[in-house]
């Protein structure tokens, strides 16, 4: 599955869109953390809540939830909502 | 003996720098930036072996970490375990690290250790040089001191901070560390359970001084040359207090009235226990926190606390309304020894006479959040 990443994350991936798997949101992280490990801990917190300032987006559609099941041909889009000066 | 050429570890709401001196502390070398656009609170050179780098990192947008450098910051690596709370039990909420505010070096007899304080309030300890961090139960998880920490809406705008992680240079086991809001707190058994040291200590007006979550210590400091003493610049003035005695003694009743004893670092001598710098602030009305009259100055006291002379000497004689973080003035080792100022305003001053005169070594940085020295290992 593809996953698009953004540019404050591209120092651990290295690429712009990477590959990961897994059946939902939650696993497709998890994933992505063993190819690019501290990866998912700047995106979601100790206890497993999305942070603040990051979306996450299966084929364009908002997503809030971690156990969000992904069917194949779906892709992943983090965004880093950034704000402040 | 001449002492080894300090390094300046500067780190600012965007970046950190490095500013290396040569012996004499005339010429300064700017390298960096380092991390640019991360929020760098600390970085700190392991005095035990005068090569590793620790920096607490953490940008507007992810969340917090630790990065680890053996090389002068060339290089840097990511800690693989940062210091996180543990997940909560289900139906529990859970607390989250919002960054790590302070760092300390664990004690010489025990290489690798360190320890961490955190926004919320946590402690963490390391043992494998920075790589993987576990939590402090023993103050973490104690029922008293949860309520004495409170919540992430309590303590400072920018969250409250547990800091000035103290290890006693005799004792790996004793340690201190500061709440603000919520106390200094001191443990004999290496953090297993710590107990509150605040008699003597003045709270805010009308608030109950007997209630260990009123008391907000901006930043505590242990003298080297006599580790039963400690100062403290705190929300309500500067302190002594030299153990056993359980009692701070406000020793800034004797700055001048017109500049009170407000303000957040506190520096101590290297060698001299009867000496120490702050760096006092308008602490008046709704806390402007600039230097008091827009005239920056520093104060230092060789006696203890017993009287306090004023040093501007080179700083801007008027509006000048820049603010110094609790953790951005330093001490070197040098003798005489050097004094480090990092500003608001991106500006890190130098003294190289203890504070008599003082020269701006660095400009147009941004906010500067920490300031600390080393030596780095040739």
């Amino acid at each position: 599955m593809k996953v698009l990443i953004p540019s404050p994350l591209r120092s651990y991936t290295g690429a712009a869109e990477v590959e990961a798997e897994g059946s939902t949101l939650g696993e497709v992280l998890a994933d992505l953390d063993r190819r690019h490990p501290g990866l998912r801990f700047r995106i979601v917190d100790e206890q497993d809540r999305m942070r603040p300032h990051v979306r996450f987006f299966v084929d364009g559609v908002q997503v809030f939830d971690l156990g969000r099941r992904l069917a194949a041909g779906e892709s992943v889009q983090i965004v880093q909502a950034l704000s402040g000066g | 003996m001449v002492a080894p050429a300090p390094t300046v570890l500067v780190a600012t709401r965007k970046g950190a720098w490095l500013l290396h001196a040569d012996t004499t502390r005339r010429k300064w070398r700017l390298d960096g930036p380092h991390f640019l656009g991360h929020v760098i609170h600390h970085l700190v050179l392991d005095p035990r072996d005068r090569r590793t780098l620790l920096a607490a990192a953490k940008t507007g947008h992810l969340g917090p970490t630790i990065f680890r450098s053996t090389d002068r910051g060339r290089t840097w690596t990511e800690a693989s375990r940062p210091p996180a709370f543990p997940k909560a039990r289900r139906g529990e909420k859970g607390r989250v690290v919002d960054h790590t505010f302070w760092l300390t070096p664990g004690h010489p007899s025990e290489p690798g250790a360190w320890y961490a304080g955190t926004s919320p309030h946590g402690l963490f300890r390391s043992d494998d040089g920075g790589a993987t961090w576990e939590p402090v139960p023993g103050l973490n998880d104690d029922p008293r001191y949860r309520e004495w920490m409170g919540g992430a809406q309590d303590g400072t705008p920018d969250g409250p901070k547990l800091h000035s992680v103290i290890v006693d240079p005799r004792d790996p086991a004793h340690l201190y560390v500061g709440m603000s809001s919520g106390g200094v707190h001191e443990s004999v058994d290496g953090g297993r359970s710590f107990r509150p040291l605040v008699r003597g200590m003045e709270v805010v007006e009308g608030f109950d001084v007997a209630d260990v979550s009123f008391h907000d210590p901006h930043c505590v400091r242990i003298c080297p040359a006599r580790p039963d003493r400690l100062y403290q610049q705190n929300h309500c003035g500067i302190y002594r207090i030299d153990r056993p005695s359980e009692e701070w003694q406000r020793v800034g009743k004797a700055m001048p009235s017109s500049v009170g004893d407000i303000g957040f670092p506190m520096v101590v001598h290297p060698r001299d226990p009867d000496t120490a710098w702050v760096f006092p602030m308008d602490g008046t009305t709704v806390w402007p926190r600039t230097s008091p009259a827009g005239r920056p100055a520093a104060y230092v006291t060789r006696n203890a606390g017993r009287s306090w002379r004023r040093l501007d000497s080179g700083f801007p004689r008027r509006h000048a309304w820049w603010t110094v973080k609790r953790q951005a003035m330093a001490a070197d080792g040098g003798k005489p020894v050097g004094l480090y100022v990092g500003t608001t305003g991106g500006e890190l001053w130098a003294s190289r006479s203890e504070g008599r005169s003082w020269s701006c070594v660095a400009r147009h940085l941004p906010e500067i959040y920490a300031v600390e020295t080393g030596a780095f290992a040739r």
